[in-house]
Order: structure tokens, then C-alpha cells, then sequence
């Protein structure tokens, strides 16, 4: 019976010795098969004594269990391993850059134009836009700037064929649109507008984004409170003040210029004009077809160039219209 | 508006400091723009008398000179300007003086030997004290400048440049004197400015007047002065606030009504009577008639432009300029002097449609105080008796008609509600008052009303707004609280069957294109060349050649995009704009949006150039090409589908070129640039490039749920040969439409060309996947549906099944 020990030794250590599970299945055979060495064992069970044999069978079995344990922990051992090596090949570099589909980007100007749009939206203002081509009435004289008023020398106009122009500002909005809906009326419009001046602080073509809040009851108080909100809202800051101080426009009075200030930072302290404003005059409110007896309420203009500048530190205004791309990567 | 601190001080002086005064200017709506010193800050410099000029022992450029320097000193000065010449005065900086330096360094004079010689100071050049830029020699001072007195006060050099950007509604304020008179209303210091006197006529010489025109003119005060010296000069501290005002000395009379001008407000003319051919008329002008201006500029008359005329005919532009025909000059020894009212509807724009400006006419076209005609006529008649001397004959004032100052009412609740604080009546009363305003206060059914006269000196004041802003003005725009509105909350969303621009903006960023914006105008060559256009719509007054028409294409401008980034180096570009063009079109009729006989829909447009992926170790290196930009356009309409129909398009190659089709309509064009195109704009490769009209952009259905089938699903495949020049379109349209409704989807999945395959045909694999929600599908009935398939590209296309 010490032949059974030395069985299950050489089980064990022939499974060992092996590397391949192919090879392993082929061994087992020769232990376990049914021309294995234990099989071959058990035959011998039938020629014993009865009380010999049942204690012979229990000894076969054991070492039959201990030679199948030791081929599952080789199996189990070789797949391991063979795990391991695979894991091992299948390393990638992980500092190799991944696979670029090449990210685009929206330009400067009109991601401040989505997030005028945006904080005037959580206020419940409507966004429009209309032609930029436009009649002398839209832009001029429905705004209380008939032919020869000096106030129309502020602005160089492009005039194009069939008695048109280019407009000046994106203020023929307010009529257009108050036109076309109810009061109260409550509407931004952001959109292109052409100024014949071009140097290296103005551009023949900017953009504009007007406001227009009409009710019964809305007052320069209110658009004091509207765009200051707006300013801090834009800026992600309150470490800002605002100025209004009185001005001319012929469709707004009384009228105001917004400047502000930044309270730290490098343009600290320096105030910079960032909107015309004022309240609606009533010659407009007329032509907007509204009694201005009973409908008052402010509008303004700002620079969309002039707010991207100032939130995003672009200190030349060719930039925003070059379309050079090491420009415009900046805001992917 | 340019003038001197020290000149408004004259006439009001606050207890502000200048800072002080020009954000008072600034926050009442009289916005300071500059505001500069006249001298950089130096001291020890007085008024030195050259009394004698030697030859230097040793150098031949310099000379030695004794100069006094006041209390009977004298001190000895090497001097090197050109200009040194005993009896001269000239600024002395002793020693011990600091000169500005450079930087902002304080320079300081010491005692030095020059060449062997002491020299106890400097004599000084205008730009040694940063008074100008004159560096050719010294500053030569007038003979009665007092020696030894310091040249700060001497030449009024404590004081400061400050020029307003003023509005066009307050040509009240283009005067010293109405600068002064708002400074008084905000502050309260007394306004120092008393009509000038009048001065008695000695002789009886008029000229005759005629206002022929009275809705022109409304008023016209003249007044002969004779035996004026014309060539006496002009006394220093008249020259010096003209030039601090910006005006240049041109003579005595000139002078004076530069001054007045500058000083009232009031515009006046001076003409050298002996040139007056009989009576003055001033009326509008008639065709074929034509003047000579003062600028050298004759231009031709029309019958509403208004003319000062003689018994020759047209002898100056009323308000705006005067001819040089009756102008005076140094040899003039009788003159006449104007100072009329034009109203400004009579001069507005008239100087614009000539191309020129002038002081007169930025002026009378905003509105000019029609009541200091006379005292403006007195206080010219003073200074030119003053300086030219002459006899002055009487004024002859000749009144028209002036324009009517109805009193305005202002309802204080409409105050109150415009403004948005309760501003108390008394405040109101207060602010009109010290505003100069006549006016008279009533209370009406629970309510104030105040009735006010505007002044002769203010044409913006004519409905009761223009009173609310004079109230919110002078109370302080700094302390109307900023408030935040009250309103009701209203929910809105927008539409989901609609997206926005943004959002397409988004979409195409994502599939990685970069946002530019490209002028609207463009040349008129890439028109043609782009869009086939030649008759775009001109602007009439471009900046340039190049931005003369308006684009009916965005594709030109992102061509020459490309084209900018290229050379600079970048392999591969993707861009993209949304915009606007402009198209005419007679059918296009005046509207909400819209305006006659012009189209400006808003396009999404790209060009592509460069490798399909950007270039990296990963990814195989392969140039875009049309079916990548094709996908983009494809995922950009998603979830909406199109058609793509072989195209012939101006700037596109024509065998790589399609329409968008969408729901029947065309609705953009995309494919490859003309290769003459390519080699024109001097691209190194093919260019991808594409135009969508918006609108077909925006809607997009609101999803809608089909039953999903839990049942599997069969695939099959099938491979034809077909004729190169079948588009697969045509086969795949034929397979959707006709095989049964089990078919989900019919795919191409393999296009192959080459060997194996006989030339003039290509080998197409199709993928159909089928699935009945209902019940399982069963091989028989796939094998039945690919049969059909098979004999239906057979039949239709002469397609042959591949083994």
C-alpha cells in the first residue's frame, strides 16, 4: 500500500512538471484513466478478502481523490497562468494619446451671443432677429430719427441698392417685433449690424444685442436692476459696479450710457462703456402702435464684440473675423 | 467741445477739484473725454531778458549770454539755440530748477561749466518744457512779459485741456458760457457771466437787410464798424484760449468771432464791407446758382439750401459758411458783422451733402440761442474796438420769426413712473430752477403738473420726456436705486419640434468644425466664380472693393477661411458659418420680417480640407473626402433624412456634386471645389464644401413610439453585379419601397470595384434585416424575400447575383 503513496507523489509531481493543459489531459490518463495506474489498482480489489477489500477500496479512493484534487489545482493553476500571460501581452501604453475625432468650436462672439440669450431666457425674455438689409423707417425714423436729424451722423450708414441699408443697429427689432406681438413685451435681439468705420478698435460689421421690456409699469429703476443682474450674471461676478450716466439717443429718454468696472483683476478700476440705454421714447412706443400713455418701458443696446472681449481677456477685435483657427481652438 | 478749465473757472468756479469737475461734467451727461494738462509740472522757471550775447572762447555754435532774471540779478547762461539774440525774452530755468525729464524724471538745473565757460541756468526751447514739441530754438516770450516773474503764470500754464463729447441734443453746451451755466445748475456756484454792455454807435452806417426767406431765417443782426485796423494782432490771452479751444489764430476779426462763438455760443460772421455789393438778402438758394466758399470749395446751390445773398447774388451758405468773395481780410478797414438765427431745419444735413462741416453749422443744425444776437454783436463790437479800434454804427436787429417756446407740462405721477423713484415736487421745482426753466407748478386732481418755458438756448426741450430727463439728470442717475422687476412668472419653452440655431452651431462643432463669421459683403469675383451670381446686390458706399456686393453665398468666404489658415501652416481645416445672404427677389413682398424685393435667408454652411481624422499614430492617414463630408451632413439633418441628387453647381467639380434634397424640396447643395477653383484660390488640395438652408434644419419630428419587436430578428445578404453608372440609389430606393413590410432595413455595406469584377461594373452588398413584431420569422420566409430581391434587381437593373 505504500505503492498507493507513492502513486499520488508521482501524480504530483508529474503534474507539476507540466506547462501545457493539453499535456496535462494526456498524464491524467495516466493515473486516472481507465488503463491509469488506479484503475488498474482497483481491479486488483476483487481477487482480496471481503474484509481486506473494503478497506483497500476506501485507500484507492482516497488517493484517487488526492490525485484529482492535485490535477484541478495544476488545471486551475495553468489557467492562471495562462491568464497572467495573456493580461501580461495585452498591456497597452496608456500614456499614448487616444484616438482624436477632432473637437470644433463655437466662435467667441456667438457663445457670448448663447449666453445673452441665455440668462435674458431665465428671465422670460424672447430672442428675434429680422433683416439685415433693412428701410430707412426701421432703422432711422420709426426710431425718432427723421432724414437730417444730426443724431443719424453717429451713425455711418452702408446704404445698398433699391433705396435700402445695411442696419446700424439691431434697434429696428424693437419695432418689428412689438409689431408682432402684445404687450408686455419682453425681447432680446442679438444679430449682425454694419457701421461704415473700420480701424483697429471698429469693425464694418459687428454685433449687436438689443433689449426691449415693455409693460405698464416698467421704469429706468428696472433697467437699472435688469442689467446690472445681467452684467454680474455674465461676468460670473459681483466684484463689479455699474455706472449709468445720461446720454442722448433719439429713441430712448430719458437716455444712458452703462459703464462698468471690474473691482479687481487687471482692468481693475477703469471704466468701460458697455451699453447705450434708456427709456423708450414715446414717438417709438407710438410707432410701435401702443399708446404711451399707458405702455412705458427701457431698451438697450450692447456690443457683443465689446462684452467677449472683456470676458474672455481678447484684446484685438480683427480676431473675432479672421477666422484663424490657432484663434478659435482657444474655445472648443 | 474743447476748452480750457482756466476759461470755464472764469465764469463759474465750484469748490471742486478738476477731477471733481469732469465726473461731474461726465455723470450729467456732458461726458469728459480728455482731460490734459497744458504743462507738464516744472518749477523754477521765470521769465529771463536776454540782455547781451557773446561768441563762446571755445565752441562756435554756443554763446555766452547775460541774462536778467528779475530784482535786478543777472546771471551768466551757455546757451546753444539758434535763435539767442540780446534783448529777447525768453523762460530762464535757474538753477536749481526741475524741468520734466524723461519718464516722468524730474530733470535738475546746476551750475556747469560748458567748454570752460560757467552757465549759471538754462534757456529753454518750448519742448524743453513740455509745452509743445518745438525744439528749434527758444521760446521766444513777448516783449512785456515781465522779467524774472515765473513762467507758469506768465503763460497761464496751471491749467487744463478738457474736451467734451458732447450729444447731439445739447448744443446748449458748445460754449464756455453753456458749460458754465450747467456747472452752476449742478452745483449751485454762482454763474459769473453778465451781458456785455452795449456800445454806442458813432457813425450812422448800416447795411441794408432783407430776410427773404423767414422760414429759413428768423432772425438777422448786423452792424457796421468803420476804420478798423484789421491787421492789429491778436492780444496773447485771446490767442491763447482759442488755441486751448482748438482754434488756430487767423486774424484779429476772425478772431473775435471765433471767440464769441466759443465764449457765448453765438455764431458770427464779419465781411468786409467795400466787397458788399448793395443790400444783404437771405434766402434759399436757385438752381444754377453756385458761391465760392471760404475753404476754396465753390458748390452749387439748391432751392433748400439756404444763401446769404448781395445784389450779385450768392455771397455765402447761411450757417454753415461764408464765401470768399465779401470776406475779410487783413486790408479790410470797414466790416459788418452778422449774427443771425437759421433754423435747424433749414441747415441740417446741407453741410453732410456738400462733404464738409463747420463750427457754424454743427451748431445752428442742433438749435442756437435766438436771443443773444444782440449781446453777442455788443461783445464783438467791444474786443474789435478794443484791439482793431473803429467807429461802430448802430445794431439793426431784423426780426422774422423765432421759433415758439410753448411751455411743456410734466405730470409729476408720469415723473414718477418713468423713473421709477418718488423724486419730491419741491426737488423737481428745484432742479428746473436752478436749470434756468421758467416754469409754474399746478396741482390737478390728485396729481402735480408743472408747466415750463424752455429758454432760447434749448432745442431739446419739447415734450413733457424731455423734462423727465432733465428732472432724473440733475437728481442723479447714481441715485436712482438699481430695482429688480417685478412680473408675472410665465412659463415658456421652446417649441421641442423646433431646435435652434444654437444647437445646429453645437452639432457642427461636435462633428469638428470651428465657428467662424465672415463679413457679409464680399467681392464681386467670388460671386461669379462661387454662385454664378453676377448682379448681386451692391453696397453703395463700400469701404473697399472687396466688400463691395452682399454675399448670396456663404461658400466664398469660407473658401478664402481656408485659404487664410493654410498658409499659416494648418494641413487640415474644418469650418464652418451660419448667416445670413441676400438674394434678390421680385416676389419677395414688405413684411413682419421681411422687406420688398430682397430674400435674407439665414444659411449653415462648411468647407473641409485636409485629412479625414486628424493626423495621429492611431488612424491610418487618408484625405477627406465626399461621402465623409456627405455623413455630416447626414448626421446634421439627423433625425430627418434627405436624398442626394447629382448636381451641376458653379463652384463645385461636376462628377462630385449633389442637392439636398428633404421632403421633396432642395434644400442645400454640397461636393468637391472645382478644380479650377482649387488651383484659382491656390488651395493644395481638394476642398469639401456645403450650404443648407436653415429652416430645413430647425423642425425636427417629435419622436414617436413604434412597438419594439421582443421576437428575433433575421439578417440576410446579397451581392449583385450591376453597371457602374447605376447610382445605388436608385436600387436602394427599389428595395425599400418594394420588397414586403416584414423589411425593416435595407443597407449598402460593400461597394468593390476591381479585380474579379469585369470592368464598367462594381459588385454591391446589401444588408436586409427583417422582423415581424408578431411572430417569429422562419428561414423559409427570408429565403422567400431575398428571392424576391434578387429577381427584382435582376429585372429592373440587370443586376447579377455574385456567388
Amino acid at each position: 500500500m505504500e505503492d498507493l503513496e507513492r502513486v499520488v507523489a508521482d501524480a504530483e509531481a508529474a503534474f507539476g512538471a507540466i506547462t501545457d493543459p493539453v499535456e496535462l489531459e494526456h498524464v491524467k490518463a495516466r493515473f486516472l484513466g481507465k488503463a491509469g495506474v488506479l484503475s488498474e489498482a482497483s481491479k486488483g480489489l476483487g481477487r482480496m478478502a471481503p474484509e481486506q477489500r473494503k478497506e483497500a477500496g476506501q485507500r484507492i479512493n482516497a488517493a484517487k481523490g488526492r490525485v484529482e484534487a492535485a490535477l484541478a489545482a495544476r488545471r486551475e493553476a495553468l489557467a492562471h497562468e495562462a491568464l497572467e500571460a495573456r493580461l501580461r501581452e495585452e498591456a497597452v501604453d496608456v500614456t499614448l494619446p487616444g484616438r482624436k475625432r477632432g473637437l470644433g468650436s463655437i466662435h467667441p462672439v456667438i457663445r457670448t451671443w448663447q449666453r445673452v440669450e441665455e440668462i435674458f431666457g431665465s428671465i422670460g425674455f424672447d430672442v428675434a432677429d429680422g433683416p439685415e438689409i433693412e428701410t430707412d423707417w426701421f432703422n432711422f425714423t420709426a426710431l425718432n430719427q427723421p432724414e437730417n436729424h444730426p443724431a443719424r451722423s453717429m451713425h455711418d450708414t452702408f446704404y445698398v441698392e433699391g433705396g435700402y441699408l445695411l442696419r446700424t443697429h439691431t434697434s429696428p427689432m424693437q419695432v418689428r417685433y412689438a409689431r408682432m406681438h402684445e404687450p408686455p413685451l419682453k425681447v432680446i435681439a442679438p444679430g449682425r449690424t454694419y457701421r461704415v468705420d473700420s480701424d483697429a478698435t471698429h469693425s464694418p460689421m459687428f454685433h449687436q444685442v438689443e433689449g426691449l421690456w415693455i409693460g405698464e409699469d416698467i421704469s429706468f429703476a428696472d433697467l437699472k436692476g435688469v442689467y446690472t443682474d445681467f452684467l454680474r450674471q455674465f461676468f460670473e461676478t459681483d466684484d463689479l459696479v455699474v455706472r449709468f450716466r445720461p446720454s442722448f439717443f433719439p429713441f430712448t429718454e430719458p437716455s444712458a450710457e452703462i459703464d462698468m468696472a471690474f473691482e479687481s483683476g487687471p482692468l481693475k478700476g477703469r471704466w468701460l462703456e458697455i451699453s447705450g440705454s434708456g427709456q423708450v421714447h414715446p414717438a417709438v412706443i407710438r410707432n410701435f402702435g401702443l399708446d404711451p400713455e399707458r405702455y412705458i418701458g427701457f431698451a438697450f443696446g450692447s456690443g457683443l464684440e465689446r462684452l467677449t472681449m472683456l470676458r474672455y481677456g481678447v484684446d484685438d477685435l480683427r480676431l473675432f473675423f479672421e477666422g484663424d483657427l490657432r484663434f478659435l481652438r482657444q474655445f472648443a | 467741445m474743447q476748452f480750457s478749465e482756466r476759461w470755464l473757472r472764469s465764469m463759474v468756479d465750484p469748490t471742486l477739484s478738476t477731477g471733481e469737475l469732469t465726473h461731474l461734467l461726465t455723470m450729467s451727461g456732458l461726458e469728459v473725454e480728455t482731460c490734459e494738462p497744458v504743462a507738464p509740472p516744472f518749477e523754477g522757471v521765470v521769465v529771463g531778458e536776454v540782455l547781451e550775447t557773446a561768441p563762446h572762447p571755445n565752441a562756435d555754435r554756443l554763446k555766452v549770454c547775460r541774462v536778467a532774471c528779475g530784482e535786478g540779478r543777472e546771471v551768466s547762461v551757455v546757451c546753444g539755440a539758434p535763435n539767442v539774440v540780446a534783448g529777447m525774452k525768453a523762460p530762464l530755468a535757474l538753477v536749481g530748477a526741475g524741468l520734466p525729464g524723461e519718464g516722468g524724471e524730474v530733470f535738475r538745473i546746476q551750475r556747469a561749466t560748458m567748454r570752460g565757460v560757467a552757465s549759471e541756468g538754462m534757456l529753454c526751447s518750448a519742448s524743453e518744457l513740455g509745452i509743445s514739441d518745438d525744439h528749434s530754438g527758444l521760446l521766444a516770450l513777448p516783449a512785456d512779459a515781465p522779467t524774472g516773474v515765473g513762467i507758469r503764470e506768465v503763460l497761464d500754464l496751471d491749467d487744463h485741456l478738457i474736451t467734451i463729447k458732447l450729444t447731439p441734443n445739447r448744443a446748449d453746451c458748445l460754449s464756455v458760457l453753456g458749460v458754465a451755466r450747467e456747472v452752476s445748475a449742478l452745483t449751485g456756484a454762482a454763474l459769473e457771466f453778465r451781458d456785455p454792455p452795449p456800445v454806442a454807435a458813432t457813425t450812422d452806417d448800416t447795411i441794408p437787410v432783407r430776410i427773404g426767406s423767414p422760414d429759413g431765417c428768423g432772425r438777422f443782426t448786423g452792424r457796421v464798424i468803420r476804420n478798423v485796423n484789421a491787421a492789429a494782432p491778436t492780444p496773447e490771452w485771446m490767442r491763447r484760449r482759442l488755441e486751448r479751444a482748438g482754434q488756430r489764430s487767423i486774424s484779429a476779426l476772425v478772431d473775435v468771432t471765433n471767440y464769441v462763438m466759443l465764449e457765448m455760443g453765438r455764431p458770427l460772421h464779419v465781411y468786409d464791407t467795400s466787397k458788399l455789393q448793395g443790400g444783404i438778402d437771405v434766402r434759399f438758394g436757385r438752381a444754377g446758382e453756385d458761391v465760392e466758399l471760404l475753404n476754396g470749395q465753390t458748390v452749387e446751390l439748391a432751392p433748400d439750401v439756404l444763401a446769404i445773398t448781395d445784389d450779385r447774388g450768392p455771397i455765402g451758405l447761411a450757417g454753415i459758411m461764408g464765401g470768399e468773395s465779401t470776406k475779410a481780410d487783413l486790408d479790410t478797414r470797414d466790416c459788418f458783422l452778422e449774427a443771425a438765427f437759421f433754423f435747424p431745419d433749414a441747415i441740417a444735413g446741407r453741410a453732410r451733402r456738400y462733404n464738409f462741416g463747420s463750427d457754424a453749422s454743427h451748431r445752428f443744425e442742433r438749435g442756437v440761442d435766438f436771443d443773444n444776437n444782440v449781446a453777442g454783436i455788443e461783445r464783438a463790437t467791444r474786443l474789435i474796438l478794443d484791439i482793431c479800434g473803429g467807429e461802430p454804427g448802430p445794431v439793426v436787429d431784423t426780426v422774422a420769426a423765432l421759433p415758439a417756446r410753448e411751455p411743456v407740462s410734466m405730470r409729476v405721477s408720469r415723473a414718477r413712473k418713468v423713473i421709477g423713484v418718488q423724486v419730491p415736487v419741491d426737488e423737481m421745482a428745484d432742479i428746473f430752477g436752478r436749470l434756468g426753466l421758467t416754469h409754474r407748478r399746478f396741482s390737478e386732481s390728485g396729481d402735480t403738473r408743472f408747466e415750463v418755458t424752455p429758454p432760447s438756448h434749448r432745442f431739446d426741450i419739447a415734450i413733457e420726456e424731455d423734462l423727465i430727463e432733465e428732472v432724473a439728470r440733475v437728481y442723479g442717475f447714481e441715485r436712482i436705486p438699481a430695482h429688480p422687476p417685478v412680473a408675472p412668472a410665465v412659463m415658456r419653452s421652446p417649441a421641442e419640434a423646433r431646435r435652434s440655431l444654437h444647437d445646429l452651431r453645437n452639432r457642427l462643432a461636435d462633428l469638428g468644425y470651428h465657428e467662424v463669421i465672415n463679413f457679409s459683403f464680399v467681392d464681386v469675383q467670388w460671386e461669379s466664380d462661387f454662385a454664378g451670381v453676377t448682379d448681386p446686390i451692391r453696397v453703395l458706399n463700400p469701404i473697399s472693393s472687396q466688400m463691395s456686393v452682399m454675399r448670396t453665398t456663404l461658400a466664398a468666404g469660407l473658401v478664402e477661411t481656408v485659404r487664410y489658415n493654410v498658409n499659416r501652416k494648418h494641413g487640415r481645416v474644418r469650418v464652418f458659418e451660419v448667416g445670413r445672404v441676400f438674394l434678390r427677389d421680385p416676389q419677395a413682398v414688405a413684411d413682419d420680417l421681411s422687406i420688398a424685393g430682397v430674400r435674407q435667408p439665414v444659411r449653415v454652411a462648411g468647407a473641409v480640407l485636409g485629412t479625414a481624422s486628424e493626423e495621429q499614430w492611431g488612424e491610418p492617414k487618408r484625405p477627406v473626402d465626399f461621402f465623409d463630408v456627405k455623413g455630416d451632413i447626414e448626421s446634421l439633418l439627423a433625425p430627418r433624412t434627405a436624398a442626394f441628387e447629382r448636381v451641376e453647381h458653379p463652384a463645385l467639380h461636376p462628377g462630385r456634386a449633389a442637392r439636398i434634397v428633404v421632403d421633396g424640396a432642395e434644400v442645400g447643395w454640397f461636393g468637391e471645389l472645382h478644380p479650377r477653383w482649387q488651383r484659382k484660390y491656390e488651395l493644395p488640395e481638394p476642398l469639401m464644401l456645403f450650404e443648407i438652408d436653415a429652416d430645413a434644419l430647425l423642425s425636427v419630428p417629435v419622436p414617436k413610439y413604434e412597438k419594439v419587436s421582443r421576437l428575433p430578428g433575421l439578417r440576410r445578404d446579397l451581392a449583385v453585379l450591376v453597371d457602374d453608372s447605376i447610382p445605388v440609389g436608385s436600387l436602394l430606393e427599389r428595395l425599400r419601397k418594394d420588397l414586403p413590410g416584414i423589411v425593416e432595413s435595407v443597407e449598402v455595406f460593400d461597394v468593390y470595384r476591381g479585380k474579379g469584377v469585369e470592368n464598367g461594373k462594381r459588385s454591391l452588398a446589401f444588408r436586409v434585416h427583417m422582423q415581424d413584431t408578431r411572430r417569429t420569422l422562419t428561414d423559409a420566409e427570408a429565403d422567400e424575400v431575398m428571392v424576391l430581391a434578387t429577381s427584382l434587381l435582376e429585372r429592373e437593373f440587370g443586376a447579377q447575383l455574385r456567388k
